[in-house]
């Protein structure tokens, strides 16, 4: 593959395709969907295992960019690109789904389940890749419309329920992000328009009604409109040079916080955060284990991606004026999502509130602003994916075994099936971040991350790492320890699709875990960058550990 | 010789993996074998390591291998990383050595156990992740062993997993370790703020230098983190539980190895802990003193034959604590190494007992099993007199090292420290008698129905450990001596617990071993013993006097039966303490759970349902408009929000 090979692209129209074609194939070969769904998916991962490959470590800013007017009367561009913050977003996209789509089957008409789903996954890559604002919103828009339609077609008893709630919570959080998006691509238009109104003013005054010709070239140049542009790196970037370090955003800091606020209330529905996540539990508990996977594993990411991307790096002052709401709000989360875990009494609910938990570390990690709880967060983001989606395989098991999800009537299970127990350990340490596997490095990283500028919500999250392991060890405890009953006794062995499925999760919980650096190193200076881009542009001033100086404030406990 | 410490942990890393790979092929007793070549062939290269450390010059003894970076993240650089010093190389030797023993007499004891391959599995894993914690060159190596033997420990107290007790035990220990752990977590954030590096070298040094609030809050934090580990005031709890594992998990992971790794720790940041206000160390010795003599007390009065160990290595630790507490950094080492030989034989030889007599731990119905087992009675009373501190055998010597510290530490808090330490001396020895007799004298009891031959009030606080003796009662046991397998590990021991003590005498300079070893480590901050040597003499005088009439107490009781038994209900409960908390957390712990998941279902989705509500009773007014399409509610929905909000952004400002 050349350079020029627009890679996102391909990787954004080739489960766009899968899904055309899983529609395309006759209702007369059933058993050709399933092999078409997942060779596109498998390619699409392909791809995306290529862009990790090709990425290059050292480049902080955007690579394989593809920039094409799209709509040019509304400056919407198809403007695409990867830099170390969503690379390891969209590996995971294409990691999780052909394993999802592989560790479960839909119980009816597969033909629309398998082309939901590809048209999900193009979705989420496209949300990934997205660089300009607009395009963002639609991809944000397109990967509600399958899940909406997976949660209620293929759900469990109360899908309809759920499914309406996910939407309903996602599409309000939506209204608001597109009145900021437009707000902001008119106000920063009609800002700089001022700003070189201003110019001209000045030039015209300084040239006391006799202007040179360049001048007046100049002149009629700025007095010329700007045209409207969705660009978010035009945006985030464009801000005027204040002096060597300090830059300002030219849109009003009064608009830019309500923009901000816009946004960020669409993201916190995603992620969830506390008070928003109620349509959580529903739309995992009753969603089908696929869905449930990538939920978890890829969606809420959505919403810490977009308060990253979207919202430190295109507003940074307005995100630091709500950095403390968003950072206490992750750590109630924190603590609420883990209380709440430990009294379902629904074992996939359970975990479904653990997503609640995971991810206000990740949020927490964000608005830290520190090297290492950004790139914790980042990190957490993955591990989350990789754990609670192989939570949700597993669990989807059991239910496909036992026929009910009740954490009652599950019972002694290690004993028939050890082999199955022994995974479902070493995930649920991942999950409660025992060091040396993935979980821990993320969350480690968030807390001394965030220790450095939040020190109290650092020292209330920790201890959410006990509340984790309450919850978790129960739960492992009241199904696989104890003396199997009737109903249990014969519980199936892991089996070795279900072993294929779970053997790449595994091998990736462990991996990150001891060897976290190949990963680390790619965020590393994108991450730099985005903090460097922080400071210019507000009050921030990034921590230095170790600095004498602050020793005598230190930890006074 | 030194560069090859990586091999130390890696073997049992290498055991572990080969085991997870073919345990269950290699089936018994090879999987067993496996393991215990791999906890030897670590124990050969400790000693090629400590020779090699032992050959360089005193002020070179140190000896950093950096095996890879682990989280390099800005500012923060951890790398995977070996410290060789005195001080971890003499925890490896002990760990590996005394762990070899065990993996041994473990192919004996779990002979015929389902889960054979398993146990040996999580026995390796074990040893490796103990490794890591001594050998780590940073706080988050060590955190790592830290958290992995307290998995390893979760595993195997809940070995015997259909038991729900044995579950519960597992999880009880696992959270309340979690507890301390996040001390741990919190004292490493402390440490990389403030100044930077959390390398034992680094971080030492520039916490020593730096403010003495900075040192003060990492030497308390890390000192959290070792309280659970160490099971001290409050969090013991789980140990008492945690005998719920197989004998050998007692013996190994809580007793001799595991629950050390808090004191050890404490030795690792003396710098820290010197520089900082001095209230620590001094809060270190009460907590460490009073855990001594509260759990010696409540030994008293088990009847568990491993529950009265347990209590005890609650005691012992505590001892250490008073130990690094007033600075006696050497003795608390001194210490933990021949407790690591006599209690670690002590459970050896009650798991033997257990053994021979079908799985019975309740000592009330044992007896006279001393005509029976002669090997594991005779090694029995070595371990007894030694950690009764009678002299020559081992305990004596760190036991009295420490009192001596105590006492020399100054001040009447000096004083009151050595009585209270003193105090636990005699009841150690008593309640250590209490067993000896009545597992190996006195009348055989294990034909009888009833445990009713001691009167004990209250006798329930084994609920945890209860045995699972056959419903016959105990008729037809046939007390027997253990194979060799198990024999000999225990021959061994009791070698070491006898003469254990050689390695630090107190008769001149030149006998104390140990002293010198770790003086490159612990030297700068180690208490100087100021005492004259009559009185020296005087207070080992009065030690011995005091096992003598613990020990003297005890036969009078429960060997000539003489004065009747008093092991008042109180003691037996362990001062109500687990009782209450576990009734806090069944009842307003749960109760505040149960309000939080209340709160969730009734007010937060309570209030979105509500609002539904509300939107679905206003549809129905608005026929007209209803088409029966999500899409278009939304869009109403979504229309109002964006009207409301392009209002809003023109007109207002924050």
């Amino acid at each position: 593959m050349s350079p020029a090979f627009p890679i996102l692209t391909a990787m954004v129209l080739l489960p766009a395709a899968g899904a055309l074609a899983v529609a395309l194939v006759p209702r007369t070969r059933p058993e050709l969907f399933r092999g078409v769904a997942l060779l596109f998916s498998f390619a699409t991962g392909a791809l995306t295992i290529y862009l990790l490959a090709a990425f290059d470590r050292h480049d902080a800013g955007y690579q394989f960019v593809v920039n094409r007017s799209w709509v040019s009367d509304f400056g919407i561009a198809w403007h695409v690109g990867v830099d170390g913050i969503s690379l390891f977003l969209i590996v995971l996209t294409g990691v999780l789904f052909p394993l999802a789509m592989l560790g479960s089957s839909p119980h009816h008409d597969p033909k629309p389940y398998y082309a939901w789903l590809l048209l999900l996954e193009a979705g989420c890559l496209g949300v990934f890749i997205s660089l300009d604002l607009f395009l963002f919103f639609v991809m944000f828009e397109i990967v509600l419309v399958p899940m909406y339609f997976l949660i209620g077609g293929w759900g469990y008893a109360n899908r309809v329920y759920a499914a309406l709630k996910f939407f309903l919570f996602t599409i309000f959080g939506s209204a608001l992000m597109l009145v900021g998006i437009v707000a902001l691509a008119y106000l920063h238009r009609n800002a700089i328009e001022d700003q070189h109104r201003a110019q001209a003013t000045e030039i015209v005054d300084q040239a006391q009604g006799n202007p040179t010709p360049a001048q007046q070239a100049e002149v009629a140049q700025l007095r010329e409109g700007v045209p409207l542009s969705f660009d978010l790196v035009d945006i985030a970037e464009s801000h005027t040079v204040v002096d060597d370090s300090k830059s300002a955003n030219p849109i009003d800091w009064s608009a830019a916080r309500w923009i901000f606020l816009a946004l960020a209330v669409a993201f916190a529905i995603k992620v969830p955060l506390f008070p928003l996540h109620t349509w959580l539990p529903d739309a995992h508990t009753e969603a089908p284990t696929a869905g449930s996977v990538i939920l978890a594993g890829v969606l809420l990411k959505l919403g810490t991606y977009g308060l990253l991307r979207f919202g430190l790096y295109l507003l940074p002052d307005a995100a630091l004026f709500f950095a403390p709401g968003l950072v206490t709000l992750g750590v109630i989360g924190i603590i609420y999502g883990a209380i709440c875990a430990a009294m379902q009494k629904d074992l996939k609910r359970l975990v479904a509130y653990s997503s609640v938990a995971h991810l206000g570390f990740i949020v927490l990690g964000t608005f830290a602003i520190t090297t290492q709880g950004l790139q914790g967060g980042l990190l957490q983001a993955v591990n989350h994916g990789l754990s609670t989606g192989a939570l949700f395989l597993l669990v989807g098991m059991i239910a496909d075994r036992r026929g009910t999800r009740e954490i009652s009537r599950l019972k002694g299970l290690q004993k028939p099936a050890p082999l199955f127990a022994a995974v479902f350990m070493v995930v649920m340490l991942s999950s409660i971040g025992l060091p040396g596997l993935n979980g821990f490095v993320g969350e480690f990283l968030v807390l001394i991350g965030s220790f450095l500028t939040r020190r109290w919500w650092a020292i209330v999250a920790a201890s959410g790492v006990i509340l984790a392991a309450l919850y978790l060890l129960w739960a492992y405890q009241r199904v696989f320890q104890g003396e199997p009953d009737e109903d249990n006794r014969h519980f199936p062995e892991i089996n070795w699709r279900e072993g294929l499925v779970m053997a790449p999760l595994v091998a990736l919980i462990v991996f990150l875990g001891v060897y976290p650096k190949p990963v680390l190193d790619r965020m590393a200076p994108s991450v730099d960058k985005l903090i460097v881009h922080v400071e210019r542009n507000s009050d921030f001033v990034s921590p230095k550990p170790g600095r004498p100086a602050e020793n005598a404030q230190e930890g006074g406990k | 010789m030194l560069d090859l410490v990586w091999l130390i942990p890696a073997l049992p890393l290498a055991g572990f993996l080969l085991l997870l790979a073919f345990g269950r092929r290699l089936g018994e007793p090879g999987a067993g074998w496996l393991a215990t070549i791999m906890c030897a062939a670590s124990f050969a290269a400790s000693v090629i390591v400590f020779a090699g450390l032992l050959a360089r010059a005193e002020d070179n003894r140190r000896f950093v291998q950096i095996l890879f970076a682990w989280v390099p993240v800005g500012a923060l650089r951890v790398d995977v990383g070996f410290l060789v010093d005195p001080l971890s190389i003499t925890m490896a030797l002990f760990v590996t050595g005394v762990g070899a023993l065990i993996h041994l007499y473990a192919i004996g004891y779990m002979h015929g156990d389902d889960g054979f391959p398993r146990f040996f599995v999580y026995l390796n894993l074990f040893i490796f992740s103990m490794l890591m914690l001594v050998l780590g060159n940073n706080l988050l190596v060590t955190f790592v062993g830290w958290e992995g033997v307290g998995a390893c420990s979760y595993f195997l107290i809940s070995f015997w997993f259909s038991d729900e007790a044995n579950a519960s035990a597992g999880k009880k220990a696992f959270i309340t370790n979690r507890i301390g752990d996040w001390g741990f977590m919190l004292a490493i954030f402390v440490a990389f703020a403030s100044v930077g590096t959390i390398d034992y070298v680094g971080m030492n040094t520039r916490l020593a230098q730096g403010a003495a609030v900075t040192a003060t809050a990492v030497g308390l934090l890390l000192f959290v983190g070792a309280v659970g580990k160490s099971a001290q005031i409050p969090l013991f709890i789980w140990l008492p539980d945690a005998m719920a594992g197989p004998t050998p998990v007692s013996a190994l992971i809580h007793a001799a190895t595991m629950v050390t790794a808090g004191v050890f720790l404490m030795t690792r940041v003396n710098p820290i802990l010197a520089a900082g206000y001095t209230w620590v160390p001094h809060l270190i010795a009460w907590l460490g003193v009073i855990t001594a003599l509260v759990a010696a007390t409540i030994a008293i009065t088990q009847n568990d034959i491993k529950k009265v160990l347990a209590y005890s290595t609650i005691s012992q630790l505590g001892y250490m604590f008073l130990a690094v507490g007033v600075g006696a950094y050497v003795a608390a080492i001194f210490h933990m190494v021949t407790h690591a030989f006599f209690k670690a034989l002590l459970f050896l030889g009650s798991g033997s007992v257990i053994h021979g007599v079908d799985d019975e731990q309740d000592m009330r119905r044992m007896g006279a099993l001393r005509k029976y087992m002669p090997v594991t009675a005779a090694t029995f009373i070595v371990g007894w007199l030694a950690i009764a501190g009678v002299p020559p055998f081992s305990g004596f010597w760190s036991k009295d090292e420490i009192l001596l510290s105590a006492w020399a530490s100054g001040g009447t808090q000096g004083r009151a420290l050595w009585a209270i330490g003193l105090a636990t001396a005699l009841i150690t020895a008593y309640y250590m008698s209490r067993q000896v007799f009545l597992v190996f004298y006195g009348e055989a009891r294990w034909q009888d129905d009833a445990p009713a031959e001691i009167p004990a009030e209250g006798g329930g606080a084994e609920a945890a450990v209860e045995p699972a003796h056959d419903e016959a009662g105990g008729h037809g046991v046939r007390p027997h001596e253990s194979p060799w397998l198990m024999a000999a590990p225990l021959v061994v021991l009791a070698v070491l617990a006898t003469v254990g003590g050689v390695i630090n005498l107190p008769f001149s300079e030149n006998t104390e071993f140990l002293a010198r070893w770790l003086d490159p480590v612990v030297g700068a901050n180690e208490l100087a013993i100021d005492v004259p040597t009559a009185t020296k003499v005087t207070l080992a005088a009065v030690a011995v006097a005091a096992a003598l009439v613990g020990i003297l107490g005890a036969a009078v009781v429960y060997l000539w039966r003489r004065v009747r038994a008093v092991e008042p209900a109180v003691l037996a409960h362990g001062y109500y303490y687990d009782e209450s908390i576990s009734r806090f957390v069944g009842g307003p712990g749960m109760a505040l759970f149960n309000a939080v998941a209340w709160f969730d279902t009734h007010i937060i989705d309570g209030a979105v349902n509500g609002v539904a509500a509300l939107v679905a009773g206003g549809g129905r007014r608005l026929r007209v408009v209803q088409s029966g399409f999500v899409r278009s509610y939304a869009l109403g929905v979504a229309t109002g929000v964006v009207v409301v909000l392009a209002y809003i952004i023109t007109r207002i400002n924050f």
